[in-house]
């Protein structure tokens, strides 16, 4: 694999779209060429030259490259946007669109990210250090395709709307999350290892939820089925599983009503 | 002698009443008095010819002060402004016209500007809701005819839309509904004892902020499943009472406002209200409208819609329009540093928005369209009066319902006074000279 | 200086109108109008077509494309601009949506296919104002809308007692006010049933309260279009749309034309449009034993000459259906479950929305593409069928020029059923495998100009390239002489070498070149004063809607700058 460190050197006044921080922008590229791809700044086209140092030249394809984004990155946007292969390392916070639409690879973020992380994800892995934003791994605004697959971890707390119309993959928040978590699911699991807070599952059609800590309030249309233990993620542990949401429609497989499913840890 | 100008359409609220009487000296300069206008309304048109006026644009100066300049210095002003800046936030358009919103929206396509209007801090969040799971409606006159079941929810019309009840939704003796107010049950829900409340034959006093949580219980009553004890401090008996009630109707409409809109949960909220008048058109006809504010912010969402494809949040900086609330959002640009100048028409941002953006438009290079003294010219750089739309310059406006209905004029603007159109359109010309393009 | 003589030269030209099939010739414009070449100064800036494909710009009998549904398609799907937007450029505004255009990208997009007179297919007459704002700002095509007529309170009263002098002098009335252009009938009393949740599935169903049956309202207003003597015939949209089984409810609509005699001064021979006929010509009775009644349907649409219908072509996309059939639209929603939004509109009609995936991986979809083009195919005359797919329910309008492919070459079609998911299955439910007819360019012509200009009653306007015409034209970069893959007709046909709209030009090579004038078509029709129908329209406005009267009127500061009236003096 080969690298290239991405510097951050001038900070937008305003914010930097930087939607050609991917491997798949850079493959097959040199150093040299890579400072004159472009990147935003509201109406006006720079080059990334203009805000970074680059150095070390891509591979030759996007799973060859590895890219390591040096500085302060919290007023870039759309960093590993769509990546397909190849691997990005974040050292620091970014802003929103962290892995948006990301087909493959993996994307490290050892900071904090902003909102709209990983959202319209199709598979590879995105990996949090920090905290999350809100709307991570969600759907774009309108598509009722959200998460198709892939795997998201965030090792602190999320925000709001994790997960909403998930189709499929896995999202695990080692921390604890703020409201709305799986809205509208149609597949998919979401882990939440520390505490949610309320409105959890709602409108849920089919897909799995696990929180380990505590529920504030639970969505009125989730009924106690029984105790269970199964493992998650490593962890084997006792769960309250409850069906739901009852307030929305279900899938029947073979003559059996399929329902969302939400355990919580006893 | 004076002469009635009848039809005449009230530009201040969603409701849009258009059978206003506006009587005017022989000589067609002065409103002398306004009919079947609600005390509101009756305002706008009255109050439009206040002797202290603002005739003429204001420069903020240094020491805070302001200073008259003429027209031709705010559209050189304003015009630079969005030349030199390179993301620009064009905010408000609901007290406007769609003919001045399309204009607004050519300085926007050339500038890179983020065009957002006064959906980003009311019903936004019902057009976010509709986009995930649309929206079964229909016009006000369907309301007068057929429903008997209204529901309220988070909103107070016998404050904020006082014709509403007498002209469409409780009062009116409609084709099938002839007897009025007799004929229709009304639910009301509502943390707060409103005046709206008081006319309910239910009144659901809901915890505040769980909204989401009693709409999806109404849903699984609807569906006849199990219930806990209470949802949103509402007993599930009272829950179940009220699943009946409705389907017992023959035609059922929700009408809510930013009890739901604004509060925990927002898009959400309506997504579960949505959700649940959808669901009852198994039973019966069921429907639900968002109590607009504005007389023409859905004016905006719809000249935006066939122009760019959105309704609100439109960011167009990179030439290609682009819509995320949350990102494009004004409140959020404004917190994040991410525009660098402000242009605010037809409507008041500096009463409305938080503190913190407010702060945020003070210190950039900014311009208030308003005819009014507001919050909003206060803290901008310049500040341009215009004639009032409905008033002193016609414009087509959509009424809460999508209906349009083209506002008339009944009296001239002041003096020299120019219309927003007039003055969008030498911006434009303007900043096309500046940018070199037409 | 921009010329305003131009001569199109060299091409090889499919004009129906003079019986051109194919030769090279000329065509000479001056001031708008198509002239004779010899009418043309030295000035005239030449064209080069050599090589290339000549027709009239196209016209489009039927499409959704202005008005309150499509904008709430457009504002309740951001996810159908996701991606794909054309940003801004010199001569244009950016324009952005795939299934629901934006106003913008419909004019540039229209144009770019050669098509320049394109007409909304349902203007709900209380909105009309919307309908007209947006065709305002929709550039470089001409336009005109059809309001509906099908569950208006008045039209079905009137009706019901048999009261034509009645209904046409409602009907002029409400063309006058919504600056509309025909009599546009969709699910003709189901959408008043609607109102209360329910439909009228067959043509004597009566509509709940108002008592009169699809049928009657059908027959009466084609009595009513023929006693006013409109441009257009009526246009109707079947009840039962999209169930399988439908094509008997279709057959007993189209019967209904039967003895009804064509009335008016513009040339038109038919009495009845129908529209999106795919949908309509459903076999079987349930999803599973889902077949074709194309042959059925056609069979009848062949003897009977005083029809004419469109295709509703499917194209595989996943799209936004959008129709005035409320019912329809809630009963598709229960089925796919995706985003369903509803307008119920006082007194005239309703609106539905709800997006819907055409997969080639399902059975049901492989059968709906194969029957919009054996309806095409098996037309014999092709003055009778237009070529559509009632964009964008059955797909977007931007792939005609694929549907064009398909009509015209077998192997294109071949291709396509050999990669669908269930090719034997649909293979057994449809016919199209069996038929190797393939359009030719003349009859192309016929059916997208000729035809549908001659069923509007504006064959003397569009259409066509005869001297006198509006100088539409279009130019393609096919040459008909070599030999071609099939891809190539679509690729021509997607994007012109020239288009010139009322003779300005429009496109080049593919881009627009300028926004040219358009027009917003009208028909004023003129009646007898009726002091009864003037004293139901004011009491109905005072008593059931929530506008008044005065305020209900499409005012002519909404239409383009250049309006242009069709005059039908219907007065006795």
């Amino acid at each position: 694999m080969e690298t290239v460190t991405v510097t951050i050197k001038t900070q937008p006044e305003l914010f930097l779209e930087a939607d050609n921080i991917s491997p798949d922008a850079f493959a097959g590229k040199k150093a040299a060429e890579i400072t004159t791809l472009h990147a935003y700044e509201g109406r006006e086209q720079y080059t990334l030259g203009k805000y970074f140092d680059v150095s070390g030249d891509a591979g030759a394809t996007a799973a060859d490259t590895r890219i390591i984004v040096k500085g302060d990155v919290s007023r870039v946007k759309y960093i590993g946007m769509k990546m397909s292969a190849g691997e990005v390392i974040i050292e620091k916070d970014a802003d929103m669109y962290v892995g948006a639409w990301m087909q493959g690879g993996k994307l490290t973020a050892k900071g904090n990210v902003d909102a709209f992380a990983g959202i319209g994800m199709k598979g590879g892995e995105l990996i949090i250090e920090g905290n999350a934003g809100n709307y991570l791994g969600a759907a774009y605004r309108g598509d009722w395709r959200g998460m198709q697959g892939g795997l998201i971890r965030v090792k602190g707390n999320a925000g709001s709307d994790i997960g909403y119309f998930m189709n499929g993959g896995t999202i695990i928040v080692e921390g604890n999350a703020d409201v709305h978590i799986a809205t509208h699911a149609e597949g998919g699991k979401v882990v939440i290892k520390g505490d949610a807070k309320s409105k959890i599952g709602g409108q849920m059609v089919e897909g799995e939820i696990i929180v380990f800590g505590g529920i504030d309030v639970m969505m009125p249309g989730f009924k106690y089925v029984k105790d269970e233990e199964i493992e998650v993620d490593g962890t084997k542990a006792t769960f309250a599983l409850f069906h739901g949401d009852l307030g929305e429609r279900h899938p029947k497989r073979k003559g059996q009503v399929v329902y969302g499913k939400l355990y919580q840890k006893i | 002698m004076t002469k009635t100008i009848p039809d005449v359409v009230c530009p201040f609220c969603g409701t849009l009443c258009d059978d206003l009487e506006v009587e005017v000296s022989d000589d067609g300069k002065t409103i002398v008095d306004v009919y079947n206008a609600c005390a509101i309304g009756a305002e706008k048109f009255m109050h439009a010819q206040s002797k202290d006026r603002v005739k003429r644009p204001r420069m903020q100066q240094p020491d805070g002060s302001y200073k008259e300049v003429t027209y031709d210095e705010a559209v050189e002003y304003t015009a630079q402004m969005f030349a030199k800046a390179r993301k620009p936030l064009m905010y408000g358009w609901s007290s406007t016209s769609c003919e001045a919103q399309s204009v607004g929206h050519e300085i926007a396509e050339k500038a890179g500007a983020i065009v957002d209007n006064t959906a980003t801090v009311c019903h936004g969040t019902t057009l976010i809701a509709v986009q995930d799971v649309g929206i079964p409606s229909c016009t006000l006159g369907e309301i007068k005819n057929r429903a008997d079941r209204i529901i309220f929810w988070g909103c107070n019309p016998t404050h904020a839309h006082p014709r509403h009840q007498s002209r469409y939704s409780i009062f009116p003796r409609g084709f099938f509904v002839n007897k009025g107010h007799k004929n229709r049950k009304v639910i009301v829900v509502d943390p707060r004892v409103t005046d709206t409340a008081k006319m309910a034959d239910i009144h659901f006093q809901i915890e505040q902020g769980r909204d989401y949580e009693l709409l999806s219980a109404l849903r699984v009553a609807v569906r006849n499943e199990p219930l806990p004890d209470t949802v949103a401090g509402i007993p599930k008996e009272k829950i179940y009472e009220a699943a009946e009630l409705l389907k017992s109707g023959r035609f059922g409409i929700i009408f809510f406002g930013m009890g739901v809109t604004q509060t925990l949960s927002k898009n959400h909220n309506i997504d579960e209200a949505i959700m649940l008048t959808k669901d009852m058109n198994e039973f019966t006809k069921f429907s639900i409208m968002a109590m607009r504010g504005h007389y023409n912010v859905t004016g905006s969402g719809q000249v935006l819609g066939w122009q760019f494809g959105y309704p609100f949040c439109v960011d167009l900086s990179r030439g290609f329009a682009r819509y995320n609330p949350g990102e494009t959002t004004s409140n959020d640009l404004l917190r994040r540093g991410e525009v660098d100048a402000v242009f605010v028409l037809g409507s008041d941002p500096g009463a409305h928005f938080p503190i913190s953006s407010v702060k945020k438009i003070s210190q950039l290079p900014s311009v208030c369209v308003d005819p009014h003294i507001t919050p909003t010219s206060e803290i901008s750089k310049l500040h341009v009066p215009v004639a009032f739309v409905g008033v002193e310059v016609g414009g087509n406006c959509y009424r809460m319902d999508n209906v349009p209905i083209d506002a008339r004029k009944v009296v001239d603007p002041p003096e020299g006074v120019l219309t927003d159109t007039e003055f969008l359109t030498r911006v434009n010309k303007r900043l096309g000279e500046l940018m070199g393009v037409a | 200086m921009t010329a305003t003589e131009y001569l199109i030269k060299n091409g090889f030209v499919f004009d129906p109108v003079q019986g051109i099939k194919g030769d090279k010739a000329d065509v000479a414009v001056k001031d708008g109008k198509i002239v004779k070449s010899t009418e043309l100064s030295s000035k005239a800036k030449v064209i080069d077509a050599s090589g290339k494909t000549v027709m009239a710009g196209a016209v489009e009998i039927h499409a959704h494309i202005a008005g309150p549904k499509v904008n709430e398609g457009r504002n309740y799907r951001p996810e159908d601009k996701l991606f794909t937007y054309t940003p801004k450029k010199k001569g244009s505004r950016m324009a952005g949506g795939f299934s629901i255009p934006t106003t913008f990208k419909t004019g540039y997009e229209y144009a770019r296919m050669g098509y320049t007179t394109c007409m909304e297919a349902a203007m709900p007459p209380l909105f009309a104002r919307h309908v007209h704002e947006e065709m305002k700002d929709t550039p470089i095509i001409d336009e005109g809308a059809y309001p509906v007529f099908g569950n208006n309170w008045f039209v079905m009263e009137y009706l019901k007692n048999d009261e034509i002098d009645n209904a046409a002098a409602y009907t002029a009335w409400l063309l006058n006010s919504t600056k509309g252009y025909a009599i546009k009938v969709v699910n003709p009393g189901g959408t008043e049933a609607w109102g209360w949740g329910l439909n009228c599935l067959t043509v004597n169903d009566p509509v709940p309260y108002f008592d009169i049956t699809p049928a009657e309202i059908m027959t009466g207003l084609m009595k009513t279009n023929e006693y006013l003597g409109l441009p257009h015939s009526m246009h109707v949209h079947q009840n039962s749309l999209g169930n399988p089984g439908n094509y008997t409810v279709t057959l007993d609509s189209l019967k209904l034309a039967e003895g009804i005699k064509a009335n008016n001064k513009f040339g038109r021979e038919t009495v009845l449009h129908s529209t999106h006929l795919q949908f309509h010509s459903y076999g079987g009775d349930n999803w599973g034993n889902f077949e074709s009644k194309s042959k059925e349907v056609m069979d009848y649409v062949n003897r009977q000459k005083n029809i004419t219908v469109d295709t509703g072509c499917v194209t595989l996309d996943e799209t936004t259906t959008m129709t005035a059939d409320g019912p329809f639209e809630h009963h598709l929603t229960e089925l796919n479950h995706l985003k369903w939004a509803n307008v119920d509109v006082e007194l005239e009609t309703a609106a539905g929305i709800v997006p819907y995936v055409y997969s080639p991986d399902i059975k049901v979809c492989e059968i709906q593409w194969a029957i919009g083009l054996e309806i095409a195919l098996m037309a014999k005359d092709p003055m009778r069928c237009f070529i559509t797919t009632d964009h964008p329910n059955a797909g977007p309008f931007t792939r005609y020029p694929r549907i064009f492919k398909w009509l015209m070459s077998v192997d294109a079609r071949k291709e396509r059923i050999e990669s669908f998911k269930h090719s034997a299955k649909m293979v057994d439910a449809t016919h199209i495998a069996g038929m190797d007819k393939e359009l030719s360019l003349y009859e192309l012509a016929q059916m997208t100009r000729a035809g549908p200009a001659k069923s509007l009653g504006l064959a003397s306007i569009y259409g066509g390239l005869a001297p006198g015409m509006d100088a539409d034209v279009a130019v393609y970069n096919f040459n008909p002489d070599t030999p071609h893959k099939p891809d190539e007709i679509e690729k021509a046909f997607s994007s012109a070498a020239f288009v010139m709209k009322t003779g300005t030009p429009v496109v080049m090579d593919g881009e627009i070149v300028s926004n040219g004038n358009k027009r917003t078509i009208w028909v004023d029709a003129k009646v007898n004063e009726n002091p009864q129908v003037m004293r139901d329209i004011k009491d109905k406005f005072l008593r059931y809607y929530s506008v008044t009267l005065g305020n209900y009127d499409v005012t002519k500061h909404f239409l383009s700058g250049n309006p242009r009236v069709i005059e039908v003096d219907a007065t006795r």
